[in-house]
Formats: structure tokens, C-alpha cells, sequence
């Protein structure tokens, strides 16, 4: 496996850090370089494909400093490598630069993990709900959203018999 | 002139004679959204036979229906849309909340699910299980036209009295805050008993 690291620091200084578990390669860059990181991995690197954006709730978790984490899975499928790039949101307004203009598929992925966490992607060009009903205002996969709801699936007309 | 008509003819009420016509060519609206929809196919399918009980007519336009049978659980999103097909299957018509998710919710017992379709538009017979046997769902076929036969009207008469909800009680969410509850476990003690807090 290249060493990111190496060869991102002549652009990026040291601001990255780089996890290892198995064969599982981690680059952890803070919030505002992520876009920058991901292009330069895209265009100088090879990395052209995103295979997926995900968020984490970080709430609770032991050692955990920051609230909100965002992970973009991308591949070099003439390498057939793979890098894990992780970056660090915090409330009370998360929020990412979009990749939708370098990788289009990051469209649905970008409105899933807003969907679930509330990250906003600045420059996504349609962030909507994508899973939620449109006018739902939580986002449920936060850890202090409760399992239950906050009746929203109660929230509905009834029909009686005799309206049918 | 006295005509000789013994066994030809037999006097009933014209109530009657429409729900025993009703009963048993009942077309059901397969709403299926999950696992109890396959059991719902089996029951239409050879072995099990619903034809025996003259509903086999399965269609899928809501407006050729006049029984709507939800097979599975109905998350928030589904709700309007259960709803817009109700209204949109001509009088009468009668439903069939089929399996344990359809009725109460199930296991899924989430921010998105629905505990119950109850809650939003009235259902005449219930079938318990998880998913339900054929056996069970023909069974409530059978309910079904006994309740037809039993309450059924030519014009429909016994619907314009059913202006109440007629679903369950109280939501858990109403519930006072002190009330114990079981509910799936939560991430921070793993317990299931807990307190609505």
C-alpha cells in the first residue's frame, strides 16, 4: 500500500493522520481539508471511484472528542486499492463541503448521511430527504434521537369507516 | 289462476340476498410490504386455493378491489399512500390487517413504523402470526363473509355508523411519563424494562 501520507504532506503539510487496522487504511484530515485531500487522491492519485460516504454519531463514545463522523470509501480500480478518508464534524452546524462535482454518485450518498445525521454538504446541488418524508425535522440515526421517534409515525389523519 | 311454485321460490330480504352475493366474490387489493405478502401468495396459489372461497381475483388497481388485505409492516412514508388506495377502492369494501406488523407494529416497534394500521383506517378482521399460515388468512376470508352476511346491507348502511376511530387505546407516547414499559433494548444499559423518560 502507497504511503498517503508521503505523498500528500508536500501539499498538505501535516494535518493528516493515517490509522491502520488489517489491511484497512484510514486518512483522518480535519473538516475543512477533506475536499481539497479527496480531489488532489482523485486527480493526482488515481482514486476514481466512491464507493461510499458514510456518517457516525460519535455521542458517548469513549475517547471520543468530536460529535459527528463523516467517511468516504474510494477505490483505485486500476490499483485495486482502497483508502478510508475520515474527517470530524461538531454541532451546532455540521457541515462538509460537497464532492458531488467530482464524483456524481456522491449525490444520494450526501443526502443519505444528511438525511440520517443532519451534515449539511455546502454546494450539493438538490439536499434533500432522501429515506425520511419530506417536512420530517429529525434526523434519526443521531444517538440522542429516541428510538421511538418523537411521534412522528403517529402523526397522520384518520380515516373512519364511514369517510371511506 | 293459482300457479303451483312450492320449492321455486323462497322469500328473504334483499339485505341479505347482497351480502350472500358479496360474500363470496370478494376481490382483494393485495397490499403486500413484506414478508406476510409471500403468504398471501401462497394463499392464492394452488395448494392453499383462495379460490375455494371465491376471492382469488387478486387486482392491482385499488378501484377494481373491494378488499384491501396490508400484509406487512407500514412504515411512515406508506401511510398517505395506504390511505390515497383505500379511498381510492370503490364501496363496499371491507380490510384485512394480515400479520402481527399490519396489526400492531410487530417487533419494529421504531421511529418509523406504524404500530398498527388501525390507527389510520378501520380494519374488519385481523389475522394474528408472523408471518400468518395460509390456513389463518383463510380464516379470516371466512370471518370476513360471516361479518358481510351477518352486518351487510345493499346500500351500505352499516358503514355510515362507523364515524369512530375504532383502533387501540392509548399510543405508548401517551402514556404517563411514570409508566413502566418493555421496549427494545437501548444502547445505554441494554435493558428492556425501562421508564418513559
Amino acid at each position: 500500500m502507497t504511503d498517503f501520507i508521503a505523498l500528500l504532506k508536500p501539499t498538505f503539510g501535516d494535518i493528516l493522520k493515517r490509522e491502520v487496522f488489517r489491511d484497512n487504511v484510514r486518512l483522518i484530515v480535519p473538516a475543512d481539508a477533506v475536499k481539497p485531500v479527496l480531489k488532489s487522491l482523485k486527480e493526482q492519485h488515481g482514486f476514481d471511484m466512491l464507493v461510499d460516504i458514510a456518517g457516525i454519531d460519535y455521542l458517548e463514545y469513549p475517547g471520543a472528542t468530536d460529535r459527528y463522523g463523516v467517511v468516504y470509501a474510494i477505490l483505485n480500480i486500476k490499483t485495486g486499492e482502497r483508502l478510508f478518508v475520515k474527517t470530524h464534524v461538531n454541532d451546532p452546524e455540521p457541515a462538509l463541503k460537497s464532492v458531488v462535482d467530482l464524483w456524481t454518485g456522491a449525490d444520494w450518498l450526501e443526502r443519505e448521511v444528511y438525511d440520517m445525521y443532519g451534515v449539511v454538504f455546502e454546494g450539493h446541488p438538490d439536499l434533500r430527504r432522501i429515506l425520511m418524508p419530506e417536512g420530517c425535522e429529525s434526523f434519526p440515526l443521531r444517538k440522542d434521537y429516541p428510538l421511538r421517534g418523537y411521534g412522528e409515525r403517529h402523526n397522520f389523519p384518520l380515516l373512519t369507516r364511514a369517510e371511506g | 289462476m293459482a300457479l303451483k311454485l312450492d320449492d321455486n321460490v323462497f322469500v328473504t330480504k334483499l339485505d341479505a340476498l347482497a351480502s350472500w352475493v358479496r360474500k363470496h366474490s370478494l376481490w382483494p387489493m393485495p397490499f403486500a410490504t413484506a414478508c406476510c405478502g409471500i403468504e398471501l401468495m401462497a394463499t392464492a396459489s394452488a395448494r392453499y386455493d383462495i379460490a375455494r372461497f371465491g376471492s382469488e381475483a387478486m387486482r392491482f388497481s385499488p378501484r377494481q378491489c373491494d378488499v384491501m388485505i396490508v400484509a406487512g409492516r407500514v412504515v411512515m412514508k406508506m401511510v398517505p399512500v395506504m390511505q390515497r388506495i383505500w379511498l381510492q377502492m370503490p364501496e363496499p369494501k371491507w380490510c384485512i390487517s394480515m400479520g402481527a406488523c399490519a396489526s400492531s407494529g410487530g417487533v419494529f416497534d421504531t421511529y418509523a413504523v406504524v404500530q398498527g394500521i388501525d390507527r389510520f383506517i378501520p380494519v374488519d378482521v385481523y389475522v394474528p402470526g408472523c408471518p400468518p399460515r395460509p390456513e389463518q388468512l383463510i380464516r379470516a376470508v371466512l370471518d370476513l363473509q360471516e361479518k358481510i352476511q351477518s352486518t351487510g346491507t345493499i346500500d351500505g348502511r352499516e358503514f355510515a355508523k362507523r364515524t369512530q376511530y375504532e383502533g387501540p387505546g392509548a399510543l405508548v407516547n401517551d402514556l404517563p411519563r411514570e409508566s413502566v414499559v418493555v421496549a427494545p433494548g437501548d444502547f445505554k444499559s441494554g435493558g428492556r424494562v425501562r421508564t418513559l423518560a
